[in-house]
């Protein structure tokens, strides 16, 4: 059952910029556009399940890492080798200065 | 008549070649030869966290599946023994003849070898069954003698000390990871390691190495001897070009390339570590890598310039190492530097950047706990790679974002 999860808040994460979050096991990664939208996907790597989180967002891409594999983030469709398998991308929201993600 | 591109070398140079003619869209046929039995995989993980499973699992570039989906056919096994340029085909180990119209080697690197020294105990690494021989002799109470202060060495020694093998390392010059490695980094890798339980002997040769009834023994000039219950020996790599030398083409410290990975014969491209090539950045110095990211760069590369990209080579040297819980990530060549700025990024991590005489940026390079360097060496790489000169006083301070000075 699907349900919303306060992830952060929406300062936490910088323009262009990307932060980890952990929720019943699983890892996520929160991204804050050049213009201003947030986004959500899975956190680790499809490739070596690398946080993503620590990785560069240039505009639509997260790069992981490691390996320097590459997703957007915002469809979660993998645009670089070696990462072939997509990012599951989840529905995210802004209330009361916070984000929140459905899981 | 159909396009025959043919592919030596099945590593991750080949395997991304293969499959980036088809994402280019190439209609031709495709055939990728690999003188080792397996399918294309990865090499990184055969000095690391591949060597703490039970047995050496081979992470696979591309399943059989997946070559089959896009019409790669994979040659396994197959040793060529010679090309011969005027008929345009290989000449196979076993007498067979495969024709190419277009020919890309990426043949890779060998372990370098020491002379006189053969045996059971004595050990190189690079191939899958490699790891997984030098993966059982690592267990609690062996003891490990390592030959070289190398990156190979070196992931070696903290995995085999994760497995409660007791370790000595030999290195010859004073410190460790001595071409390409700024001492700080070095010195801080070294602390790291005897921090770890590996003893360190630096400064000392090699003088004979031979089998005992139960061991190996190690005699180094100084006279000490070292009994262990296998030796690897991690003194750096060769390319392997001895098809492309047989073949007439030019070879300087690996196969001679171009600035678009042409060889000397427009039919036959080379990429990879097996290659040394002019790279413009650094005035177009000639140099030859042994990473992962060049391999899978220059493979994508080589196969844009077989259907004619005529694109040159133009992304920054990078590589990295994992040792303990340590990350080590370099971008550029640390050497075509004069000035270094030191940026604390907290919990003992820290990035180095290295600049010319004239200021541009030419290298960068980190050490932290996992991968809290990456997103900063990232950035220098695409500093680098734009001839950057950046402001020394923002690169030293932690405040200031790197990225931002990517807009400046």
């Amino acid at each position: 059952m699907a349900e919303w999860i306060e992830a952060c808040g929406a300062d936490d994460v910088d323009e262009e910029d990307v932060i980890r979050f952990d929720h019943a096991g699983k890892v996520f990664a929160i991204y804050r556009s050049p213009d201003d939208r947030y986004f959500a996907t899975d956190g680790l790597c499809t490739h070596e399940q690398i946080s993503l989180a620590d990785g560069l967002v240039m505009d639509d891409i997260i790069e992981c890492p490691k390996h320097n594999g590459r997703f957007n983030y915002k469809t979660g469709e993998a645009k670089g080798a070696p990462a072939c398998v997509n990012l599951r991308i989840y529905p995210v929201k802004v209330e009361d200065g916070a984000v929140f993600i459905e899981v | 008549m159909t396009q025959h591109f043919v592919i030596v070398g099945a590593g991750e140079c080949g395997a991304r070649a293969a499959m980036a003619l088809r994402e280019q869209g190439f209609g031709g046929d495709v055939t990728l030869v690999g003188g080792e039995n397996h399918l294309p995989y990865e090499r990184p993980p055969l000095s690391k966290e591949g060597m703490l499973a039970e047995v050496f699992a081979a992470k696979t570039i591309a399943t059989a599946e997946r070559l089959a989906e896009v019409g790669v056919a994979f040659r396994g096994g197959l040793q060529v023994a010679a090309i011969d340029r005027g008929a345009k085909r290989l000449v196979g180990g076993n007498g067979t003849a495969l024709p190419y119209d277009k020919l890309l080697l990426a043949t890779g690197a060998s372990p370098r070898r020491l002379p006189d020294v053969d045996g059971e105990r004595f050990v190189y690494l690079r191939t899958m069954e490699d790891a997984q021989r030098i993966r059982d002799a690592l267990n609690a109470g062996s003891h490990i003698a390592i030959v070289g202060g190398g990156f190979i060495g070196l992931e070696l020694a903290a995995t085999a000390r994760r497995r409660g093998a007791d370790v000595t390392l030999i290195e010859a010059l004073p410190r460790l990871l001595s071409r390409g490695v700024p001492e700080a980094i070095a010195r801080q890798i070294e602390a790291r390691h005897r921090e770890g339980g590996v003893e360190l002997v630096f400064g000392d040769g090699i003088a004979a190495m031979t089998s005992g009834a139960d061991s190996a023994v190690v005699t180094l000039n100084s006279g000490r001897v070292i009994e262990a219950d296998l030796v690897l020996i991690g003194i750096g790599a060769v390319p392997n070009v001895s098809l492309a030398a047989e073949a007439g083409l030019e070879v300087d410290n690996g196969i001679a390339v171009d600035q678009c990975l042409g060889t000397g014969d427009a039919n036959i491209f080379a990429a990879g570590d097996c290659c040394s090539f002019p790279l413009a950045i650094y005035g177009g110095r000639r140099v030859r890598l042994e990473s992962w990211r060049n391999a899978q760069d220059q493979g994508s590369l080589a196969a844009r310039n077989m259907l004619g990209a005529n694109e040159a080579v133009s992304s920054v040297p990078w590589f990295w190492s994992d040792q303990y819980e340590l990350t080590l990530q370099i971008a550029g060549l640390s050497d075509e530097g004069s000035t270094v700025v030191r940026r604390e990024l907290g919990d003992g991590a820290s990035i180095l950047f290295h600049l010319s005489a004239d200021g541009r940026l030419v290298a960068a390079s980190g050490i932290g706990v996992g991968n809290v360097v990456a997103k900063d060496i990232r950035l220098a790489e695409m500093l680098i790679g734009r001839a950057a000169r950046p402001d020394v006083a923002a690169l030293g301070d932690v405040g200031v974002k790197l990225k931002g000075l990517l807009a400046a």
